[in-house]
């Protein structure tokens, strides 16, 4: 972490000092670039806004959507929605823990692959669904899971080659 | 890869400063538009999870390589609804109806469909009951039933071109309100019209804009709450994705009835697709000064932003969602004082859902009176459902309100597949309820839903067969408002935390006999004591499910046994000789070779290897797994 660039955020700050209500959109910034909320942002952040760090620290644990880990290059939404889960997500979910030896919230030890569950993507007439960065995967079955995973796995494995 | 588009954009970057510009704008839509001419539309929203995007490529690349792509345009569309059919494709002007349509269909369509006018009977809807091929879209069941009034463009028009919008009288309505109508009169044909709030409240939207108009304070804010988080529901999303425009209409009359001077659209970041729309749309409205200040050279101003919501199902409720476009923490507080007189930043601010504003430009264009022709003597109008779960035709809904839940499931749904028998509709989501087989034939509208246990919600309707379990579901909704609810009352925080430990064991063969009573005292004192509606609703889902399936939870707690097989360990994972169809679909999904059958055998698991995944359950045909 001590590599870690932090020009950015400052960058990100000029544009919101004088703006209402400005933490969760800064926020929402630094993670799109960092892929999470690196602790020397909290500072950076609580001195330009005039806010202690204690209060973004309450509001970025109060979203599910900000982590304090940096994400794996791959991750996993998967819809833990009603709609999904009569439709036997539950066992998908397990199916992806089997696979990727990972628990929610987790990365795999080869930063690759990062679990994450969503109440509902929106996506219930595909259900069971997960998005994998920015892809859709709808009618879910233990069969495509495999398929999936192994594709992406290869393809990485591929191009750690070259 | 660039796609053809059937028009060039309109110009841009010129402020409309009258009524008579937006007018000429819209005839110049009209102008460019020739309705013979050859379109291929493709839902690029929901229909992406089924590879859309491939096909939209396959396409273009088809109608390049065939010389086709100056006389034939490429529409993305929006939802058409018919999910279940994904990816979906139209042609036009005939609106032939293609379904489950993959990259390599792309040739047969530009050539045989596009170039000879022949149909591809292998991409047309298949009427198992008339037992014929039904090629076109207004044939087809699905959509026979349906009255599009909000969803009218969805599917039809490309959600990022204000010009298609245009066409079809986008932005009328407005022109219409700040030409001829006083603030009060809009609030007037509000009331008239009977719109109730679509969010799932049902709170008269006249009435609210009323009171807001009245409220002392100023600037007044108007909020557009697009933060769906009803788990099973996507009407929002689908009306955001397929026709931004409807709703940024609305909130527009909306903010002149109100003198709303700023705005916010409050989007959950789980939309990405129409977080996109939302962005092009208000791109594009504020380059034409539809946006901004002296709206077409009249005294109207009105400033909107969108919000991206951070992942808290609690945002939805109104007072948490104005904490967090504050940048707070997503906490409800007590009302009064209600957010018409002491709302955002302290001002007088007014909240609608997505759909209600959808419905508020048809309401100024076409009468008051014309809008109550549809719906029952308390809801007026349409309602969008979200239909998912386990019903053959999932998809995006429009009915008339007073439609019944049969109609809706079984006409247009199609019934339930793998020949299974409906066992009840959730409605309402996490604040809704479980409505079993005997109801189904209620017509469907905000008092009704209610009587029954359940509420209209926003719109969310996952359907359930025998091999759902309904304490299950009950355990699954309590799960999520345990993760969900924000912390700050006790009832939610530690009420419904002891409402699922009860119901944990329930699931897990360890339920007592009293648990039944107390889950019901607990879900008394939450409903009665609990902060905002999150909670005083939290207990819903388990009040119905006792009332309608209390055999089932008795089933659960004497018999240690879960009917439908869902509770895992109340599973023996023995297969019943006599139910067996001895068909061997077991082994053959079993992800452990678990499973040893050979033909005209009845299957047996091996214990010892299996996981219990439950997928030879799921796959089952006679439920002969237990």
């Amino acid at each position: 972490m001590s590599n870690l660039d932090i020009t950015y955020i400052s960058q990100i700050l000029t544009g919101y000092k004088s703006m209402k209500g400005a933490l969760i959109p800064v926020l929402q910034e630094v993670q799109n670039h960092y892929t999470y909320i690196p602790e020397p942002a909290v500072d950076l952040i609580a001195e330009a806004l005039n806010i202690s760090p204690s209060e973004i620290y309450g509001v970025l644990t109060f979203y599910t959507q900000f982590y304090t880990q940096p994400e794996g290059k791959y991750t996993i939404k998967l819809c833990r929605g009603t709609a999904c889960h009569v439709k036997g997500s539950k066992s998908i979910l397990e199916a992806i823990e089997r696979k990727l030896g990972i628990r929610v919230g987790e990365t795999t030890k080869d930063d690759l692959f990062t679990l994450r569950i969503v109440a509902c993507l929106g996506a219930c007439a595909v259900a069971p669904v997960m998005m994998v960065n920015g892809d859709y995967y709808g009618e879910l079955t233990l069969e495509k899971i495999e398929g999936i995973f192994d594709e992406l796995q290869a393809k990485e494995c591929k191009s750690a080659k070259t | 890869m660039k796609v053809k588009k059937e028009q060039k954009p309109m110009d841009k970057g010129k402020k409309l400063q009258s009524i008579e510009e937006l007018e000429s704008l819209q005839q110049q839509a009209f102008d460019r538009y020739d309705p013979l001419r050859k379109r291929v539309r493709i839902c690029m929203t929901g229909c992406l999870a089924h590879g859309a995007d491939k096909v939209r490529d396959a396409l273009v690349e088809e109608l390049e390589n065939q010389g086709m792509s100056k006389d034939i345009d490429l529409v993305e569309t929006g939802c058409f609804g018919f999910c279940a059919k994904a990816p979906v494709v139209a042609i036009d002007p005939e609106d032939i109806h293609y379904q489950r349509v993959k990259p390599e269909d792309a040739g047969e369509i530009v050539s045989e469909t596009l170039g000879k006018g022949n149909i591809i009977d292998r991409l047309v809807y298949f009427d198992k009951k008339a037992n014929k091929r039904l090629p076109y879209t207004q044939d087809i069941p699905f959509y026979k039933r349906q009255v599009k009034h909000v969803l009218r463009n969805c599917g039809r028009i490309d959600p990022k071109r204000i010009d298609h919008y245009l066409l079809n009288d986008g932005y009328k309505a407005l022109a219409k309100v700040i030409t001829s109508l006083s603030p009060e009169e809009v609030i007037e044909m509000i009331k008239k019209s009977g719109l109730r709030g679509r969010g799932g409240g049902g709170f008269r939207t006249g009435l609210k804009w009323e009171i807001c108009r009245r409220a002392a304070g100023s600037p007044k804010y108007l909020i557009c709450n697009a933060d769906e988080g009803d788990p099973g529901a996507f009407m929002d999303r689908g009306l955001l994705e397929g026709d931004p425009h409807s709703v940024l209409e609305g909130m527009l009359i909306g903010a002149y009835a109100l003198g709303a001077r700023f705005g916010y659209v409050y989007v959950r970041a789980e939309y990405p697709i129409a977080i996109d729309h939302l962005k092009i749309a208000l791109n594009e409205l504020k380059s034409l000064g539809l946006l901004g200040d002296n709206i077409l050279g009249k005294d109207f101003s009105f400033h909107l932003k969108l919000k991206e919501g951070a992942g808290a199902f609690v945002c939805g409720e109104e007072t948490a969602l104005m904490a967090s476009i504050e940048g707070k923490r997503g906490m409800p507080r007590p009302r009064p004082p209600f957010p018409a007189h002491k709302g955002l930043w302290g001002k007088p601010t007014n909240i609608n859902n997505v759909e209600t504003f959808g419905n508020v430009p048809l309401i100024i264009l076409n009468g008051s009176e014309e809008y109550t022709r549809l719906g029952t003597e308390k809801s007026k109008g349409t309602k969008i459902f979200a239909l998912a779960g386990r019903v053959n035709n999932t998809g995006l809904v429009e009915i008339p309100m007073g439609t019944s839940l049969r109609d809706i499931i079984f006409d247009i749904g199609g019934g339930i597949p793998k020949g299974r028998t409906f066992k009840a509709v959730q409605l309402g989501g996490p604040s809704g309820g479980c409505i079993p087989g005997d109801h189904l034939d209620v017509p469907i509208d905000y008092d009704s839903l209610i009587n029954l246990g359940a509420i209209m919600g926003s719109g969310g309707m996952v359907v359930m067969d025998s091999a759902n379990c309904m304490i299950d579901v009950a355990r699954f909704f309590l799960e999520f408002i345990q993760i969900e609810s924000c912390g700050k009352c006790i009832p939610c925080r530690i009420g419904t935390k002891r409402m699922l430990e009860i119901l944990v064991r329930i699931t897990e063969g360890e339920g007592k006999e009293e648990d039944i009573s107390l889950l019901k005292e607990l879900a008394e004192g939450i409903k009665i004591t609990a902060l905002c509606g999150l909670g005083q609703t939290a207990p819903n889902p388990v009040l119905s499910t006792i009332r309608y399936f209390l055999d089932e939870y008795k089933e659960h707690i004497f018999e240690k046994r879960c009917p439908a097989s869902v509770c895992v360990p109340l599973i023996k994972f023995e297969v019943n000789r006599e139910l067996c169809k001895k068909c061997g679909i077991c082994k053959k999904v079993c992800p452990v070779g678990a499973v040893s059958w050979e033909k005209k055998m009845p299957a047996v698991i091996d214990k010892n290897i299996c996981i219990k995944c439950k997928t030879c359950i799921e796959n089952c045909p006679a439920q002969a797994i237990q």
